[in-house]
């Protein structure tokens, strides 16, 4: 009995190892504090304006929601609105999804909800893929756009923040297997710049932060406020199970 | 058919109202059968809570059913954004949305613990099969409104989950392919298959529940609840003809109940308001991509509550159908030089196996995971049948019969577990482990219940004032 339970505790394990190592290229953790931060959602809201809503939409946000993060809707007009002149309309782009998968090889998916769709178990949140993903572009002359990437390996997508990031090869080294010491493993040992961009790492880690935070909070736009009721709701809650318990305690102390 | 009786001269208003509605709708009447004066056993314990949450659930999920319909578009183009739609432009949609999702998962975490009540107590024991057999079917409305309605949101796990689970109906021998096309309303799962889909989730299969849900409560009232030391309070009674370990359902466990909820309400805000995707288990990331007929996703699993008969299908290999056939002969061996048939009975009994064997070598192994997956839940209805012990409730059964049940338990979760995950050799074996475990609790029960040294059952409820 003892020994089978002990296998079958083996072939759990097993089972959870397995699925544990079919991860590839580890995420990075999104710095989460940034959804409190409306300077830095109003960035990443720039950012994606700029460098995403010209081939991505967002189909189901609309540009006046962005009020939620401190933007009037002046501002909104003035610096956010170059697809359409009415800011109730939603983020939809002009680029036809046939054309684009014709150009781009995959049609840009919609971004509303891209982060609650990339999440893993296991491997972290969206928000975590797509600030790994956004950080980890290297160049690599086999693509046919020239960029690769460490988190979506043979992406379509290029590097489209490149020349903020600038250009970067990655740096293998060569080690030997651990489970057979005849082969050598390739292992990925970090980025070389190659040209600089605009921003040094860390501006540039920031930036992707900031537009990440975006993001996420465009997938759920409900969220702040989610969670601000939901205090309130659980400290009625509280009290109201305080009150439910002493009630049913007191009729209860009569039955015998 | 009762008599007309005249309110007293110094009735009040009120009391005036009631006899005239008593007169005329068997009003008072109702509330003292089902409430007032339903007398239920005083020693219920923490199990006996989810009978009431179950209907809070029920409720739950029909009011917002019934606001989200009212945003809701189940047409093909439109579903995925229409859910957006609710999430983001609808006021208090979110929360309507969030609502019905948690209230899903919620919904079997709690008939599943009402289940394995039912199961620890013995509550399905005579005379409470027909309340078993009521709630079997609620179980069974219950996960068909479920797979229906998780087609809805229209992402990519609704459309490829249902096309799996579709397909597996195509196994059936003959006319497999045809109903498969019923069901489908066209060759690939698609804006008819949502349709009707929508028709049978907001319709017809919640019709049926209430009804059974209805049936269920009566035959519980007509009979009496069980109780945890499975011992019928109906059999001593008082000189008024009132149990004596009963009392009244209102007001004690209208309070009890009433503390129930709102520590089970704390619970369901927690997920609602923090974690409403459940760590991607209540709410499937890959469903947040509208569904793409041409972009199969590469690891399909159902929704949690569904995995540990997911696992037994997948388990049915044609190594299993080969093990399968081996228990049948193996029993039809056991039966024939054990148990006691007379000569034409070993006839028969070798008959039917030698079909039983034929039948599982001639279809297909996935025809037969599509019967182990069915199977696993049409059993559930021949358990008060299935079930022989001497004493109803686990408390007076041997401690070996315990450890049964967690080993049972144990397995039920690993199967739902290696159903969430790809498919893996190890994963395999354990399920196929799992499954006859699984099946070998349930249809071997006739033996092992009666096995073993049953502690005396008391005549009285156990019961310590609180």
């Amino acid at each position: 009995m003892k020994k089978f339970v002990l296998s079958l505790l083996v072939a759990f394990g097993c089972v959870a190892g397995a699925s544990a190592n079919e991860g590839g290229y580890a995420w990075d953790k999104f710095p989460v504090e940034k959804m409190n931060d409306i300077a830095a959602l109003q960035n990443g809201a720039k950012l994606f304006v700029n460098y995403c809503l010209n081939c991505h939409s967002a189909a189901y946000m609309r540009y006046n929601r962005m009020k939620d993060i401190g933007l009037s809707e002046e501002q909104i007009k003035q610096n956010l609105l170059f697809a359409t002149d009415k800011v109730g309309d939603t983020m939809k782009v002009s680029l036809d999804p046939k054309q684009a998968k014709e150009w781009l090889a995959a049609a840009p998916p919609d971004l509303s909800v891209i982060t609650r769709s990339r999440a893993d178990i296991g491997k972290g949140s969206g928000a975590d893929y797509l600030y790994t993903y956004l950080r980890t572009y290297y160049r690599d002359s086999t693509k046919a756009t020239g960029w690769n990437n460490m988190a979506f390996p043979d992406v379509a997508m290029p590097n489209v923040l490149w020349e903020l990031q600038g250009q970067r090869a990655p740096k293998f080294v060569d080690e030997k297997d651990h489970h057979d010491p005849s082969k050598t493993v390739r292992v990925f040992e970090g980025f070389e710049q190659l040209t600089p961009g605009k921003l040094d790492e860390q501006a540039y880690n920031e930036a992707v932060g900031d537009l990440v935070a975006y993001l996420q909070w465009m997938g759920e736009p409900a969220q702040g406020q989610r969670t601000q009721i939901g205090v309130w709701v659980l400290i009625f809650l509280s009290v109201l199970t305080l009150f439910t318990w002493r009630l049913n305690a007191s009729y209860w102390k009569d039955v015998k | 058919m009762a008599e007309y009786h005249e309110a007293p001269a110094n009735a009040t208003a009120p009391q005036k109202l009631l006899n005239w509605v008593d007169n005329r709708f068997p009003l008072s009447k109702l509330y003292n059968e089902h409430v007032g004066e339903y007398y239920a056993p005083k020693n219920f314990n923490f199990w006996y809570i989810f009978g009431s949450l179950a209907m809070l659930v029920l409720v739950i999920q029909i009011v917002t059913g019934i606001f989200l319909v009212m945003n809701y578009k189940p047409d093909a183009a439109l579903a995925f954004a229409s859910v957006e739609y609710i999430m983001r432009d609808v006021p208090g949609g979110w929360i309507i949305r969030y609502m019905h999702s948690t209230g899903a998962s919620a919904f079997f975490i709690v008939i599943y613990l009402h289940m394995f009540r039912g199961l620890l107590y013995g509550s399905y024991r005579k005379p409470r099969e027909l309340v078993w057999l009521f709630g079997c079917g609620i179980f069974l409305c219950l996960m068909a409104e479920a797979f229906m309605g998780y087609l809805l949101p229209w992402g990519q796990m609704s459309y490829w989950g249902a096309q799996v689970i579709v397909n597996l109906f195509a196994a059936v021998p003959f006319i497999g392919p045809d109903l498969a096309l019923l069901i489908r309303g066209d060759f690939v799962v698609g804006d008819a298959t949502l349709n009707r889909f929508f028709s049978f989730h907001v319709i017809a299969v919640p019709l049926v529940l209430l009804g059974l849900v209805a049936a269920h409560i009566i035959a519980l009232h007509e009979v009496g609840s069980n109780n945890p030391d499975g011992v019928e309070i109906k059999a001593k009674k008082d000189a008024r003809g009132i149990p004596l370990d009963g009392i009244p359902f209102h007001p004690y466990y209208t309070v009890h109940d009433l503390f129930g909820v709102s520590v089970f309400l704390l619970i369901f805000s927690a997920v609602l308001f923090f974690a409403p995707e459940g760590g991607g288990y209540f709410l499937e990331f890959n469903n947040f991509i509208e569904a793409n007929p041409l972009k199969t996703p590469p690891h399909i699993a159902p929704v949690w509550y569904f995995t540990p008969f997911y696992s037994m299908l997948r388990a049915t290999t044609d190594l299993m159908v080969n093990i399968l056939a081996g228990v049948v002969a193996l029993g039809a061996v056991l039966g024939i030089a054990r148990g006691g048939f007379s000569a034409m009975g070993k006839v028969a009994l070798a008959v039917v196996a030698l079909v039983a064997v034929f039948l599982l070598k001639t279809f297909d192994a996935k025809f037969w995971g599509v019967c182990v997956m069915g199977g696993a839940v049409i059993i559930l209805f021949f358990l008060p049948w299935l079930d022989r012990s001497l004493a109803k409730s686990i408390r007076y059964r041997p401690g070996w019969h315990k450890a049964l049940y967690g080993v049972f338990v144990f397995f039920f979760l690993v199967l739902g577990y290696l159903g969430s995950q790809p498919p893996s050799a190890t994963g395999n074996i354990v399920s196929q482990l799992g499954t006859l475990v699984y099946f070998g609790f349930f249809l071997l029960m006739p033996w092992w219940t009666r096995l073993g040294t049953f502690k005396p059952v008391p005549e009285r409820v156990v019961y310590a004032a609180h």
